[in-house]
Formats: C-alpha cells, sequence, structure tokens
C-alpha cells in the first residue's frame, strides 16, 4: 500500500475517531454537556489524537528505518568480488537500487508483471528488450539483477507490513482511547497534554537542524582527513584539485580570498551604512527618512544571485575597463574588486539597520546633556553617541563580517574561480563558498578527497561564521542590557 | 558635607571665554560649524551611496533583463513538400514521426530561400549556412510537431511564424549589430543585411514572448527558445511545502517558546540556538540538504521536496523570530483576563493570544518565504542546477519530480556560452523580482491594515 | 578678554539677564505656553513651580533654546539675554548654551571617566589652552559642584559609576565647567534621594554667588528653600510672578493660592 494511502486512512481513521469520541461523550451524559469534566469536543480530540500520533510517528521511523536496514541486509547479499576495481560497495547499492526502480518503473508501465519482474535473469532477451522499447532498458550484472531483485522482495514485504502495523495501532489506540471516554475523563488535560509535547517536539527541531549540521559537516570532514592530512588542508597554500588523484587541497588560498572579499565589503559598508543610519536616526526629517529608509531596505530584500549578476554582467566589465586595465593591473571582470564592492552594496541595509537601532537605544539624555552644554550636533554624535553605541555597533560589524564570509553567490559570479594568494584586488580570486559549491556541484563521488574536502570548508566556514555570531550576539547583548 | 566650603576656592569665572555677543558668531564657532556641515554631508553622501546603487543595480537588471520578454519571429509561407516530410506517403503519424527535426529544419531553409527570390531580395555573399542558421531549432521542431499533429498539411505551403536564432533575435536588441557580426562564426553580415531586408519588409517581427515565461529551460544553441516554466514551478513547489511545514512548525515552536516555556538551560539553549541558526550561511544548509536528505535518507535529487525541506529548515528561525515578537506585542492583560476567567492556558493562547498575533505571524512568514525565494546557494548543491526541461508533475507526485527554481535557473544561464543566456537571466531576475515585491507589498498591506496599537 | 568679563560682571544683582516678552511655544497643534512675561535677575535664584503639564519645564527650555531639538516645536515672542534676543536668526544656539548651561532632571553623566565628563564642555569649547589648564578647570569645576573631595582619586573612573547624588552633582560640575552665566536646573533633584536633594540645595545656594540660576521644581518646599524669586505657572499661562517670600505667604491669586495651599496640582 502506497504511503500516501496509509496517511489518508490514518488520517480517516482519527477523522472518524473524533466524530465518535464526541458523539459518545455527550451520549454517556444524556447531552448534557454541564454534566462532563470538558468541552465535547475535547473527547472527539482525544481519541482523534490517540489514533494519528503513534501511527504517524511509527509510520515516519519506519520510513527512515526501511531503507537502512534492507540495504545492509542486500549489503551481505553482493558477494566480496562483485565489487570490481575503482568501485566501492555504495556505488553498487547506488546500482542496485537504480535497477530496481527500473523494474518497478517496467511494472508501473505493464510492460512486465510483477512476478515476471521479480524472476527475470539477465539471459531472458525477450524480456529485456521488451523492456529497452519501454525505455526501461536493465543493463547490469546478474549479481546486481539478483539483488535488486532481493531488494524489490524486501520493499514489498516491509511495506505490507508498514500497512498493517500502523492502522492497527491507529485503530486499536483510538477504540482504546474511546473507550477510556466517560464524563469523570479529564480530556481536555490529556488532550493539553499531548499539544504542549507537540509544541516542545516543534522547537526543538532547531536543535535538530543544527546537530544535523555539526553530524553532516563533522562525519565527512572526518572520512576527508582519513584521505588526506589535516595539516595540509589547513596549512597548505596550493589548491590545484584534480579528480585523477595528486590534488593539492591547500585551504589557504581560499581563506585568503575570503577574507580579503568580506574586507573590502566592510570597508565599503561600514562607513556607508553607519553614516545612512547616524544620518537617518539624527538629522533626516520624517519625510527624508519615510522614503529612504525603505529605500536602503530594498537593498536587503534582493535576493544575492540578484546582486552576483550584477556583478558578472555589470560591475565587473565597469571595473575592468575603467579602471583595472587602463591601470594594468589586470584584465579579469572578475576579482576581488568587484565581488567585494557588491557585497558591500549588500552589506549597507545590513549595517545600517543594525546601526540604527542601536544609536536609537542611547537614550535621549545623554543627548540633551551633550547638546545643553553648547555642542553641535555632529560632536554630540561622534563624541557622546557612538562612543556609547560603540560596543554594538562593533557588534553589528561582526554580524555583517560574518554574513560576508558565508556569502556564496556574489563570489561566486563576481570574484573568479582563481586559487590564489595575491594582494593585488583588481585579480581574480576564490573563497571557500565558491569551492564548496564548485566541488559539490555536478556528479559527486564521496569516496573521493575531492569532493569530501568540500565538507571540510564547510566545517571551517561554519566554524568561522558561528564563532563571530556568537561573539557579536553577546556583544550586542550586553550593549543592550547596559541601557535597559 | 565638608565639600561645600571648597566653593569658596570657586572664584569669579576666571574661564569665561565664551562672553562676548550672541550676535555675532565668533571664529571658533563657525569652525565647528563648518564641521557639522561637512559631518551632515557625510550622512547625505552615505544615503546617497546607498540609494544610487539600489537605483543602479535596478536599471542594469532591468535594462539588460526587459528584452527576454519580446522575442522575434519571422513569417514566412513554408511548402511541406511530402518528399521530405512523408517519405511513404500515406500520411501516417506514427511513420512520419521517424522523419527527424533536422529534415524540417532543411524545408524552412528552402522556403526562405524561395521567399528571398520571390520578394526579388538581393543580398551579396548569402551563404546556405546564413540560411539555415536564420531560424532556431526550435522553429524545426515545432513545425514537426504541427505536421504530426494535423497530417493533412503535408505537401500544402502553411503560412509558418517561426522562431528566429539567437543571433537574428539579437539584431533588435542591440546585442548583435554588422561590425560584430562580421566577426562572429555563428552569424554574418550577409544574414545581418537579410534580416534587415525582412525588417523593413514587415517579415520579421518582434514581439512579446510568452514562451519565455511558460516554456522549460532549453539546450546551449537555442537560447531563443528557453524559458522559465519548470523554474517557476520548481520555486512555487517549493514556496508550498515551505509554507506547509515552516508555518506550522514555526508558530508551535514559537508558542512552546513564548508561552509556555520554563526559564531553564534546555530553552536556553534553544534560544541561543535559534539566535544563530538565523546566521548559519545559507550554503552550510545546502550540505545539511546534501548529507542528511539526499545522501542519508535516499530523497531523489534536484526536487522540490528536497529544496523545500531545506528552505524550511533555513526558513524556521525568520518565523520563530517574527512570531515570538508577534506574541510578545500581546499585552499580558489579555492573558490575565482568559485565564481570570478560566480558561486553561492552552485555551488562552490558542483562543486569544494567537488570532491577535496573526497579522504579526503572516507578516513575519510571507517575508521568511520572500528570502526563501530568492535562495540560491542551497539548491546548488542539492542538484537543482541540473538541466531539466521537462515540468513536474502534479503535487504531490511532482514534488519528486526533478525540477529548477527561479534564482537556480539564473545562476544557470550565467554559465552558458551564448549571450542571450545574458539576457535571459536578467529576464528572470524581473519576473523573481516581481515576485519579491508582490509579497513584500502583500506584508506590508497586512500589516498596515491590522496593525494594533495597545 | 579676562578683563573684559570682569567689567561685565560688576554689574549688580538688579539688573535684569533674562527678560522674555509674549513668548508663545507650540507643540504641533498644542499651545503649550502663552503670553508669557519675565524678568529674570542675575546671581539669583529663580524657582519655577506649578501642577505637571503647566509648561515650566518647557519655558526653562526656550532659554537654552533646547526646544530646537524637538521637530513640532515652535516658539514665538522674545527671550533676550543680556539686552540680545536669543532668537535672533543670526544666534548659533550652540553658542548660547555656552553661555545658558542645563542641569536634566535625570543624571545624565556621559558613558566617559569623570575627569572626561567635566572636561568635555571646555574641550569643544576650547577653553583651555593647554592640559594643565584643562586640569585647573576640571579641579575647580569640580570643586565648585563639591564633589571634588569624593572623586579627586579616581578621576578615571567611568561616571556612570558614581551614587545617584554624585552623578547629578557631577552633571552640575560638567555645566559649570563652561563657564556659563545662566544656569537652569530642570527638576534637578527629582531622581534623588533627600540627603542627596540637601547636598544639591546647598550647591544651588552656593551657585548663586556666580550665577544666575534658573530652578523647575515640583516641590514647593525646595522652591522656598532654595530661591529668591518665584514663579507660578499654571496651564501655559505665568500666573504670579514674584519674592519667593511674598509668593508663598501672600499668594495674589487664587489659583496660586489653591497650588500652594494643596487644593490642585
Amino acid at each position: 500500500m502506497p504511503v500516501q494511502w496509509i496517511l489518508l486512512i490514518v488520517l480517516a481513521i482519527a477523522v472518524l475517531g473524533y466524530v465518535l469520541g464526541r458523539r459518545r461523550a455527550l451520549t454517556l451524559v444524556d447531552g448534557d454537556a454541564r454534566r462532563l469534566h470538558s468541552r465535547p469536543t475535547y473527547y472527539g480530540w482525544n481519541v482523534a489524537l490517540y489514533a494519528a500520533v503513534p501511527a504517524l510517528l511509527v509510520l515516519l521511523v519506519w520510513l527512515f528505518a526501511q531503507p537502512m536496514i534492507i540495504e545492509r541486509s542486500i549489503d551481505r547479499y553482493i558477494p566480496e568480488d562483485a565489487v570490481s576495481e575503482g568501485q566501492t560497495r555504495g556505488m553498487l547499492l547506488n546500482e542496485v537500487r537504480k535497477v530496481a526502480s527500473t523494474l518497478n518503473g517496467a511494472v508501473a508501465q505493464d510492460v512486465l508483471t510483477r512476478p515476471e519482474a521479480l524472476t527475470l535473469t539477465m539471459d531472458d532477451s525477450a524480456r529485456m528488450d521488451a523492456l529497452k522499447a519501454a525505455g526501461q532498458a536493465v543493463l547490469t550484472k546478474p549479481v546486481i539483477l539478483d539483488a535488486a531483485q532481493q531488494y524489490m522482495r524486501s520493499t514489498h514485504t516491509g511495506s505490507i507490513w508498514l500497512s498493517i502495523v500502523t492502522l492497527a495501532l491507529a485503530l486499536g489506540l483510538a477504540a482504546f482511547a474511546w473507550r477510556r471516554t466517560g464524563p469523570e475523563f479529564r480530556a481536555r488535560n490529556v488532550v493539553e497534554q499531548v499539544m504542549r509535547a507537540i509544541l516542545i517536539g516543534c522547537s526543538t527541531i532547531a536543535i535538530m537542524t543544527t546537530v544535523g549540521i555539526v553530524l553532516s559537516l563533522v562525519f565527512e570532514s572526518i572520512n576527508f582527513f582519513r584521505l588526506y592530512p589535516w595539516q595540509d588542508f589547513f596549512f597548505g597554500t596550493e589548491w590545484t584539485p584534480s579528480f585523477g588523484g595528486g590534488s593539492e587541497l591547500g585551504m589557504l588560498p581560499l581563506l585568503w580570498g575570503t577574507l580579503y572579499i568580506s574586507f573590502i565589503a566592510l570597508l565599503f559598508a561600514v562607513p556607508v551604512g553607519l553614516f545612512a543610519a547616524i544620518y537617518m536616526s539624527e538629522y533626516a526629517s520624517p519625510r527624508v527618512r519615510s522614503f529612504a529608509k525603505p529605500a536602503i531596505e530594498i537593498l536587503a530584500g534582493i535576493p544575492t544571485i540578484v546582486y552576483g549578476l550584477f556583478a558578472l554582467v555589470t560591475v565587473g566589465p565597469l571595473l575592468r575597463d575603467w579602471i583595472s586595465q587602463p591601470l594594468g593591473l589586470g584584465n579579469s571582470g572578475s576579482s576581488v574588486m568587484t565581488a567585494g564592492l557588491v557585497m558591500g552594496v549588500m552589506l549597507i541595509p545590513f549595517v545600517s539597520s543594525l546601526s540604527d537601532d542601536i544609536i536609537n537605544s542611547v537614550p535621549q539624555s545623554l543627548r540633551d546633556g551633550s547638546l545643553g552644554l553648547g555642542s553641535t550636533h555632529s560632536e554630540t554624535i561622534r563624541q557622546v553617541v557612538l562612543p556609547a553605541a560603540l560596543p554594538g555597533i562593533v557588534g553589528a560589524v561582526l554580524l555583517a563580517a560574518s554574513r560576508a564570509i558565508g556569502e556564496t553567490m556574489i563570489v561566486v559570479l563576481g570574484a573568479g574561480a582563481m586559487a590564489q594568494i595575491s594582494g593585488n584586488p583588481f585579480e581574480a580570486m576564490t573563497t571557500i563558498t565558491v569551492k564548496i559549491v564548485g566541488q559539490l556541484t555536478g556528479d559527486n563521488d564521496f569516496a573521493s578527497p575531492e569532493t569530501l574536502v568540500a565538507f571540510a570548508l564547510g566545517l571551517t566556514l561554519f566554524v568561522l561564521t558561528l564563532g563571530l555570531n556568537v561573539f557579536a550576539l553577546y556583544i550586542v547583548r550586553k550593549y543592550r542590557e547596559q541601557y535597559e | 558635607m565638608t565639600d561645600v566650603t571648597d566653593t569658596a576656592a570657586f572664584g569669579p569665572g576666571g574661564e569665561r571665554h565664551t562672553s562676548g555677543s550672541l550676535l555675532t558668531e565668533s571664529a571658533r564657532t563657525r569652525k565647528r560649524n563648518a564641521a557639522e556641515k561637512r559631518f551632515k554631508a557625510y550622512g547625505i553622501g552615505a544615503i546617497a551611496i546607498a540609494i544610487l546603487s539600489l537605483v543602479f543595480l535596478l536599471t542594469s537588471i532591468i535594462g539588460d533583463g526587459a528584452s527576454a520578454f519580446r522575442q522575434t519571429y519571422a513569417s514566412i509561407p513554408v511548402t511541406l513538400s511530402a518528399d521530405v516530410v512523408d517519405p511513404d506517403g500515406n500520411r501516417d503519424p506514427e511513420e512520419m514521426s521517424g522523419v527527424y527535426s533536422m529534415s524540417y529544419g532543411s524545408l524552412l531553409t528552402d522556403s526562405l530561400r524561395n521567399w528571398i527570390e520571390q520578394e526579388g531580395i538581393q543580398i551579396e555573399g548569402l551563404t546556405d549556412a546564413d540560411l539555415s542558421g536564420f531560424f532556431s531549432n526550435e522553429a524545426q521542431a515545432s513545425l514537426r510537431n504541427q505536421v504530426l499533429d494535423n497530417p493533412e498539411l503535408v505537401g500544402q505551403t502553411v503560412e509558418m511564424t517561426a522562431l528566429t536564432s539567437s543571433r537574428v533575435d539579437g539584431m533588435f536588441k542591440g546585442r548583435v549589430s554588422e561590425e560584430s557580426a562580421s566577426r562572429d562564426a555563428k552569424t554574418s553580415v550577409a544574414q545581418f543585411q537579410l534580416a534587415e531586408a525582412m525588417r523593413e519588409n514587415g517579415t520579421l517581427v518582434t514581439r512579446f514572448n510568452s514562451s519565455f515565461i511558460t516554456k522549460p529551460d532549453a539546450s546551449d544553441n537555442r537560447a531563443e527558445a528557453a524559458g522559465i516554466g519548470v523554474a517557476i514551478l520548481g520555486s512555487l513547489y517549493m514556496m508550498l511545502i515551505v509554507l506547509v511545514l515552516a508555518l506550522p512548525i514555526g508558530v508551535a515552536a514559537s508558542i512552546y517558546l513564548e508561552e509556555f516555556a520554563p526559564k531553564n538551560r534546555f530553552t536556553d539553549i534553544i534560544e541561543v540556538n535559534i539566535s544563530n541558526l538565523a546566521a548559519v550561511p545559507s550554503i552550510v544548509f545546502g550540505i545539511l540538504g546534501l548529507a542528511a536528505f539526499i545522501n542519508f535518507a535516499g530523497l531523489p535529487r534536484s526536487t522540490p521536496i528536497v529544496g523545500g525541506l531545506v528552505l524550511t529548515l533555513m526558513t524556521l528561525p525568520t518565523i520563530i523570530i517574527s512570531t515570538r515578537a508577534a506574541l510578545k506585542s500581546v499585552p499580558p492583560s489579555i492573558r490575565d483576563a482568559a485565564l481570570g476567567v478560566g480558561a486553561s492556558r492552552m485555551q488562552t493562547v490558542l483562543h486569544h493570544v494567537l488570532p491577535l498575533a496573526m497579522p504579526g505571524i503572516l507578516t513575519g512568514t510571507i517575508i521568511g518565504l520572500a528570502q526563501a525565494l530568492g535562495e540560491t546557494a542551497p539548491l546548488l548543491l542539492i542538484g537543482m542546477v541540473a538541466f531539466v526541461s521537462t515540468y513536474p508533475g502534479a503535487p504531490p507526485a511532482g514534488f519528486f519530480d526533478p525540477a529548477s527554481a527561479l534564482p537556480v535557473q539564473v545562476y544557470n544561464w550565467t554559465q552558458r556560452a551564448d549571450p542571450a543566456f545574458f539576457e535571459r537571466a536578467s529576464g528572470a531576475i524581473i519576473v523573481l523580482l516581481v515576485f519579491l515585491l508582490c509579497m513584500n507589498l502583500l506584508a506590508i498591506y497586512l500589516r498596515r491594515k491590522f496593525e494594533r496599537r495597545w | 578678554m579676562n578683563d573684559m568679563n570682569i567689567v561685565e560682571r560688576n554689574v549688580t544683582t538688579d539688573t535684569f539677564k533674562i527678560t522674555a516678552r509674549k513668548v508663545q511655544v507650540y507643540y504641533g497643534e498644542k499651545h503649550a505656553i502663552k503670553d508669557v512675561d519675565v524678568d529674570i535677575l542675575d546671581k539669583t535664584v529663580t524657582a519655577f513651580i506649578g501642577p505637571s503639564g503647566c509648561g515650566k519645564s518647557t519655558f526653562l527650555r526656550c532659554i537654552n533654546r533646547m526646544n530646537d531639538t524637538i521637530d513640532v516645536a515652535r516658539v514665538e515672542g522674545e527671550i533676550k539675554l543680556d539686552g540680545e534676543n536669543i532668537y535672533d536668526k543670526r544666534v548659533d544656539p550652540v553658542q548660547l548654551r555656552a553661555k545658558v548651561g542645563m542641569v536634566f532632571q535625570k543624571p545624565n553623566p556621559f558613558p566617559k571617566s569623570i575627569y572626561d565628563n567635566v572636561a568635555y564642555g571646555p574641550r569643544i569649547h576650547g577653553l583651555a589652552r593647554n592640559r594643565a589648564d584643562l586640569d585647573e578647570i576640571v579641579e575647580k569645576s569640580l570643586r565648585g559642584a563639591a564633589l571634588w573631595n569624593e572623586v579627586k582619586d579616581r578621576l578615571q573612573e567611568p561616571g556612570t559609576g558614581l551614587s545617584g547624588g554624585q552623578q547629578q552633582r557631577l552633571c552640575i560640575a560638567r555645566a559649570v565647567a563652561t563657564a556659563p552665566e545662566v544656569l537652569l536646573m530642570d527638576e534637578p533633584c527629582s531622581a534623588l534621594d533627600p540627603i542627596a536633594t540637601s547636598q544639591v540645595e546647598e550647591l544651588i545656594d552656593q551657585l548663586r554667588k556666580e550665577f544666575s540660576v534658573v530652578i523647575v521644581t515640583h516641590s514647593m518646599q525646595q522652591a522656598a528653600r532654595v530661591s529668591q524669586k518665584t514663579a507660578f505657572f499654571h496651564l501655559g499661562n505665568l500666573v504670579e510672578y514674584g519674592d519667593t517670600d511674598d509668593i508663598f505667604t501672600n499668594p495674589q491669586d487664587p489659583r496660586t493660592e489653591s497650588y500652594i495651599s494643596g487644593r490642585i496640582g
């Protein structure tokens, strides 16, 4: 039975349970709802939740667990000598899965019946041709075909058991909850307990996401460091991956590019963003503010791919034709400067809105104090407001830096792909994020260091940005407490 | 206070430098006011830089992309000679489908040659390659489909509106000039002149290009036929998934954290976690998607379901943060009132607090969705950059079909050689920005309409 | 320049330091101050009293044009300081505020060291020729604010670390350091405990030797203790102005009497 069907049936049982539970509660008190502990709907919900929640949980766990268990048994099924030179067992398993899904496709198209598919052999040329004609050609070794058929059988058995278990669970628990219904039964409390558990479950998703990120990065990074020495990764100055082997995977050129571009971006964004924030919060008339603030915020709403394209087709050629070529600094449209400037534009609203908040949280009494002493507005800002806001602004700049380091699309399109350490900002350089994209798009072989290096780069990036964020958030929080 | 007696030491103010008439500006004040003006000018300059950047960015993208919505077509009579399209002569579509598009291409070329002769157009150095390169490969395919759908056409001469190649199209969009045509291997001066002649003649028209919005992506040598249909559909599917997952989960998590959670280490960890997740680079979520959803859970690559899940995880912190702010803004007096008449805490939240916070929650959700719609980097890692030219099926099964997404389609096109793809990339961005604009306007409208001051 | 100053300060205490005529203040639509005429004497403590929202603080803020910092506020009429209209177009409020210092309701020391707090005004106005000069001004001002003995050993510590009363005296020292001629005080004791209040009140009495002091207070006892002249504001009008003793013992206007006897406000 397909999963959608199981889902629908379970939900149907739950709806039915709701109706029956509610009715039973009302019947037991002869329709006088006042004699019930809880309002009648809660009795309905009680039955519905009992029917749906455990069954759906089992369904979810089963869907994740079943392929893993089956694959492990299939893995045992494939003899050692079937693994040929240059292959991993993982690749064979992939092939098994592919063949199985081809056969399933053929069954769905009525090219084969299910028993035929399960007994198909490679020598059966008539059926093989029929499959080819239907666009479901099976081109593999007998061992794999065998394994694939085994895989189909197990999956089939598994899904039958899944249907039986979940439906039985839904029906059984619904019946149990329905029988428990009675005027004394505290349905509302039970329902609210369950809802609360669901709420807690939802709020732990954030933690599970973090755990997922850390696990996926760490596991594959460990695999990488088994294949490639960590010293060479962290301290190598050469980045020349080649899928044939013999790659140099030193991170330093990428780190240099990342930091250089981020530095230029901040060099542009911090003064502009800060002055824009100062002007808007201290000088601008409400009319100017009502126009300028949303305009700057639009910059924040523009997706980074748009900035990337802007860098690629407009800013890059412009800088090349007007600055770097006339000055003899380089011939490349993609450069640290291109990516840095465009990223700077992207960061302006980020810096300005954070600084705006922070400047506004400096108490007015300080400004009054300074103005009352006869200082000009700018003296007040420079000597009283900004020093008071400094920790918050530092926090904002750090957050912006973390964003610059993690930014991907602008550098992918604007910075180029040359891994090099150079001081000339008009040369193409590359960053950690560019190389993550580069190593992970296309066909991946998760056994080669050239692919796995992306996870180590990801881990580096994650640690770097997380460190900056934690530090920045700490500073900002401390700053806020000071004026609360 | 013994200190007070010290004031005797505070003699008549010896430092009264500041006196003098108020009506004349002292030299120092003049200097300070000049500094004030400079400082203010820096502020205005900063805002001007920001706004000019915005204007420059938008005009450059819109300027580049607007032409993607127009496309050049040629209408000429095409003779569908039976020898070519139906060599067996029995009008059986089954057999006719054995004839490849290429043959239809030669039909188009021949028809164009005939048309030139009839019209008496004389162009020096016009080669066969110029003629066969005049139309898009897409035109051959669509002619073939037309004939297969309607075998009666065989042997007749029909007026055909054919898509021209990207170079011919480019001549009318300023991308290709007579001078650049002379240096381009894919076009020639003769072809340029032919196009000019056909234009004067009224045979060549540039009109609104609806197929750009509805058609799927096309291969490298058919830039003129590429569209964003699949990408729009893919993005739409992902937004649906994000909405269906992130909104309830986000609201549930926020309700727990804001209304029920005790102040302890566990909730502290969750809170720190959420604020950090909001700042994790998006590409890291892509790595998570690749490792967890594709490699571990075995979901298919390039599909809206994986993209939707990744974007859900990315959007959750945004939604949680804005939902909590919305819940926080509901005054405690409302809760007290409900609790006071004997409602349980759950009832208080569901019946009173949540409905009041709803506009804020929706606004936050729309803004989160808008962010997710423009996100590119994580989708690259889960394979959505692959070339997909077939529409995904209807949901929910369609969620598991390969699809593209608008921003990824843009990236994909920037990696192609033909400059016509750049025009289309900018065009796709215009569509993306229009979507974002609509979503943000909706958010602003909701905020204005339901804004409540306590 | 010093000589000139000394000459200028030889005026008798009978001279009017500030003369206000037909002052109107609008906050947007609201007419906050109506037709106020008042003459404030030099070397005198003048108290503004009245119920909350009567406009006493608003009027005080007119005297050094602090209302300029509020977008919606608009001032009409004229206020003359030593015969010069401070609302004249040629007057720079920055220069004006150097002459007319202000102390606020809540102590608002800058998040800087005690020394830098006091030195702030002299620095921006360029009152000190060198470091020694500045040190002298700081010490004098802190002594003037009766704070020197308490803080002389920790001048480099942040001013925000002081107690409430010390902070307010630091703010007074800060205002005194720019060597103003008039010192405006907007309820300077309302955020202080009784002991700190009495210290500041004592200080105000000392300051009278040097400056024309205008103090806004919500406490009639305080007005009676520290001031020689008292003005009673009610609903934006200046109801009565005269010697403090007269106002408290023999008010002319029934509204003043009601307020003093505690029936309104």
